[in-house]
């Protein structure tokens, strides 16, 4: 991309300087626990030399820097397949929700080791009953003499497997409407009634997880934000958590992106075919029309104009993409999509592809919850009626079962 | 690479807006399209004084030497409110053919009159609406040292009111650019009749028309950027017409009421919208790009500009297609704006070429 300043091209020379010498080679044939040792290794890198939390506020532990350096970053680095994952929770969304709103002493023990990698986090929100309506969670967090006591399921929840910590959302009191009783606390994943399950999706992989808390012990002062205002602390999460998914790129081994659908048709050797020529043109079209955007988007944020509730078009922008990817590498791969020869990484990809795409849809608000964030918050559209909006939440039925089972 | 507006350019966008709103609101559409010329002439007075009209032309011809993204952004303006002016024709096609040219004579003569609004052009090039590089079956002659043309042009913008007329021709020597006085005698200007009644389209056919020919050491490569910069103004009034037509729906939608609620509040509604929103906001990020790549890097230009049209066109038009769908049988009236702009919106979806030939070309340039 043309028209950076001096100082990021000084800088994109010292990052891409950087990966030379430092990315590791995939990591996808390793096992698992190989895998998660050398991502951990990689984060630590990254870490020590000045490029984990670019452009988080130094008294945070990052560098300080703005989204122009963090740009040139993800960038440089879509040239790699960097093994950074199991840190997207760390990144993506605790990490930046503790910055806003953790207590110094908070951010003081967790920061440095969560940009690190030392330490893994998870994000405990989630549960069979709460989806879409997260805020009617049931999980019960009850006071004692020095702390806290937890009991609940929660569910989705990614990287629980290696987690060292959690941001946990529970209930803090039932007598109050759904919104106004929950609080967000931070728990320690090897403590005692910790039980994590993993949970294969279907595309056959296991990246999340089900999280059982049995009377798990927090102490009082791991409240992040203010007791009972957990809500709040939520939309700060999720905030972060749309920012760090629409403005995600395509992984670079992802079969949908549009450069792999492009490769797929020269492998079958039918780019002077009319129909497919106008079919990924098509397809280029709205993958460089959501990728000007979030460029659009970063220039907004960098003149000083946040993005507010706009990460909602970049994330349904990309979700729907991938459906058009899939419909496009389908008539490209015709009889190569649904049969191939044990162990052809073309076909293990594109079915990959095909199989996970359905989580962009879903994981961090579905289709139908952006659209109705950017009807309500950007157009100002009415609300549905809201039934339960004032009704204490120990009234209320939730998901598919009645609270009072749970209770 | 620019994508945001600088203050000035949202200046701007404020100052045309405001001489939109007040001169040119939905009854003055209603007015213009129905009246002879098919446009307010007194407003496009105005637009001239504003300086508008000569946006990219350099101040040494009269013009306020900005450009492209500075164009987009009237452009904008005027597919919002659906203006009937021959902006498209005089203020880009034509101006932008005579900046194309090496023939300092024909710019300076005419680029001031364009800039200013005394002077109507427009260029005749396609055939049929097939844009041919070769100057499709109407021939340029030279005898006894004049240029005389023959055959017909078609659809050309503005070209039943065009005082100049620059006409794409096939000579023995390759294309040419020629100049024709819209009224001179061997011309014979048909007005069609259009999809979109807010915008005039005619036929033009030469009958040993003499014209006279413009330097230009390369046509062809000047007819690409021309049409190229075209895309680019043609999606920036398709963007703005995106974003009225939004809006008009949303506002619709929080007013009306059915079932005891407004029916902005059901998702089937509210869904809608927000689709609608989302297009706009990636159009406006790909007309940005298109208009500063138009502006700073020409050789890009043919890319983006086959992206602009491949995306916008018609996003606009499902746009459009969901106004008229949410407002419902209100909609479907010819009092209602909703099928001004679901015209507009598949009329120029069309205008340089259908969809299949936008995404053909991109794929050219994408090197598929």
């Amino acid at each position: 991309m043309s028209g950076g300043s001096e100082m990021t091209e000084d800088y994109r020379a010292r990052v891409r300087a950087w990966l030379a010498g430092n990315a590791p080679g995939p990591v996808a044939g390793l096992p698992p626990a190989e895998q998660l040792s050398e991502a951990k290794r990689f984060q630590a890198a990254l870490y020590a030399a000045g490029f984990a939390g670019i452009a988080w506020p130094e008294e945070a532990g990052g560098q300080g820097l703005g989204t122009a350096e963090q740009q040139v970053f993800a960038e440089e680095a879509a040239a790699y397949e960097l093994p950074t994952y199991p840190f997207i929770v760390n990144m993506g969304m605790c990490g930046p929700t503790l910055v806003d709103l953790g207590t110094p002493e908070q951010k003081r023990r967790h920061l440095p080791k969560l940009l690190s990698g030392e330490e893994i986090w998870c994000q405990l929100f989630s549960e069979p009953g709460a989806g879409s309506d997260v805020a009617s969670l049931q999980a019960r967090a009850v006071r004692d003499e020095d702390g806290w006591v937890v009991n609940g399921q929660k569910v989705w929840t990614t990287n629980a497997q290696w987690a060292d910590f959690g941001a946990l959302l529970a209930r803090t009191d039932p007598d109050v409407p759904k919104h106004a009783g929950l609080t967000m606390f931070i728990v320690d994943m090897h403590a005692p009634g910790v039980t994590v399950r993993p949970l294969k999706d279907m595309s056959g992989k296991a990246p999340f997880n089900e999280v059982y808390l049995d009377d798990v012990r927090i102490p009082a002062d791991a409240v992040i934000g203010e007791v009972g205002r957990g809500w709040q602390a939520a939309i700060t999460m999720l905030g972060h958590e749309r920012v760090s998914i629409g403005s995600a790129r395509p992984s670079r081994g992802s079969a949908l992106g549009f450069e792999a659908v492009l490769g797929l048709a020269r492998r079958q050797g039918v780019t002077d075919v009319p129909a497919h020529r106008e079919r990924l043109a098509g397809l280029y079209a709205h993958e460089r029309a959501l990728e000007l955007f979030n460029a659009r988007m970063r220039q907004e944020i960098q003149a000083g104009h946040p993005p507010g509730a706009r990460g909602s078009v970049a994330k349904l922008a990309g979700a729907l993409q991938l459906r058009r990817a899939i419909e496009a590498a389908g008539e490209l791969a015709g009889a190569g999509a649904i049969a191939w020869e044990p162990g052809d990484r073309h076909g293990d990809d594109l079915a990959l592809g095909i199989n996970s795409a359905p989580a962009s849809s879903i994981a961090g608000g579905t289709n139908e919850v952006q659209r109705s964030i950017i009807g309500e918050r950007i157009l100002g559209l009415p609300k549905e009626p809201q039934v339960d909006r004032d009704v204490p939440f120990r009234e209320l039925k939730v998901g598919t079962q009645r609270t009072e089972d749970a209770r | 690479m620019r994508l945001v507006l600088d203050p000035e350019q949202e200046e701007l966008r404020a100052t045309v807006r405001k001489v939109l709103a007040d001169r040119a609101p939905g009854a003055a559409v209603r007015d213009a399209m129905d009246s002879a010329d098919g446009f307010d002439r007194a407003l496009w007075r105005t637009l001239g004084d504003l300086g508008v009209l000569g946006l990219v032309v350099p101040e040494a011809f009269g013009g306020a030497g900005a450009g492209n993204v500075e164009r987009a952004v009237v452009l904008e303006e005027l597919g919002a409110a659906l203006t009937p002016s021959p902006f498209l024709a005089s203020a880009v096609l034509a101006t932008d053919v005579l900046l194309a040219l090496d023939d300092v004579g024909a710019g300076g003569d005419r680029l001031p009159r364009l800039a200013a609004g005394d002077l109507i052009g427009t260029v005749a090039a396609a055939e049929d609406g097939i844009w041919d590089l070769a100057g499709g079956a109407t021939t340029a002659a030279e005898r006894d040292g004049r240029w005389e043309l023959t055959g017909t042009k078609g659809p050309v913008l503005a070209g039943d009111s065009a005082d100049l007329v620059l006409v794409y021709a096939r000579t023995s020597g390759g294309p040419g650019w020629f100049a024709v006085e819209g009224g001179a005698s061997g011309v014979t200007r048909t007005t069609l009749t259009g999809l979109d009644p807010t915008r005039r389209l005619a036929r033009i056919t030469f009958a040993g028309t003499s014209a006279h020919r413009l330097v230009c050491a390369d046509p062809g490569a000047a007819l690409e950027t021309v049409t190229g910069r075209a895309a680019v103004a043609l999606a920036a009034e398709q963007v703005g017409g995106m974003r009225r037509a939004m809006e008009l729906t949303v506002d619709y939608a929080k007013a009306r009421v059915q079932f005891g609620r407004p029916i902005g509040s059901y998702q089937a509604v509210k869904h809608g919208c927000a689709d609608m929103y989302s297009a706009w906001e990636l159009a406006q990020s790909v007309l940005r790009y298109a208009a500063w790549t138009a502006d700073h890097d020409v050789a890009e230009l043919p890319t983006a500009a086959a992206l602009a049209q491949t995306y916008i066109g018609p996003a606009y038009f499902r746009t459009a297609t969901d106004m008229v769908q949410f407002h419902g049988g209100v909609g479907y009236t010819w009092e209602h704006d909703a099928h001004l702009y679901y015209k507009r919106a598949k009329s120029s979806e069309l205008l340089f070429g259908p969809p299949s030939a936008h995404r053909a070309r991109l794929a050219d340039q994408l090197q598929i």
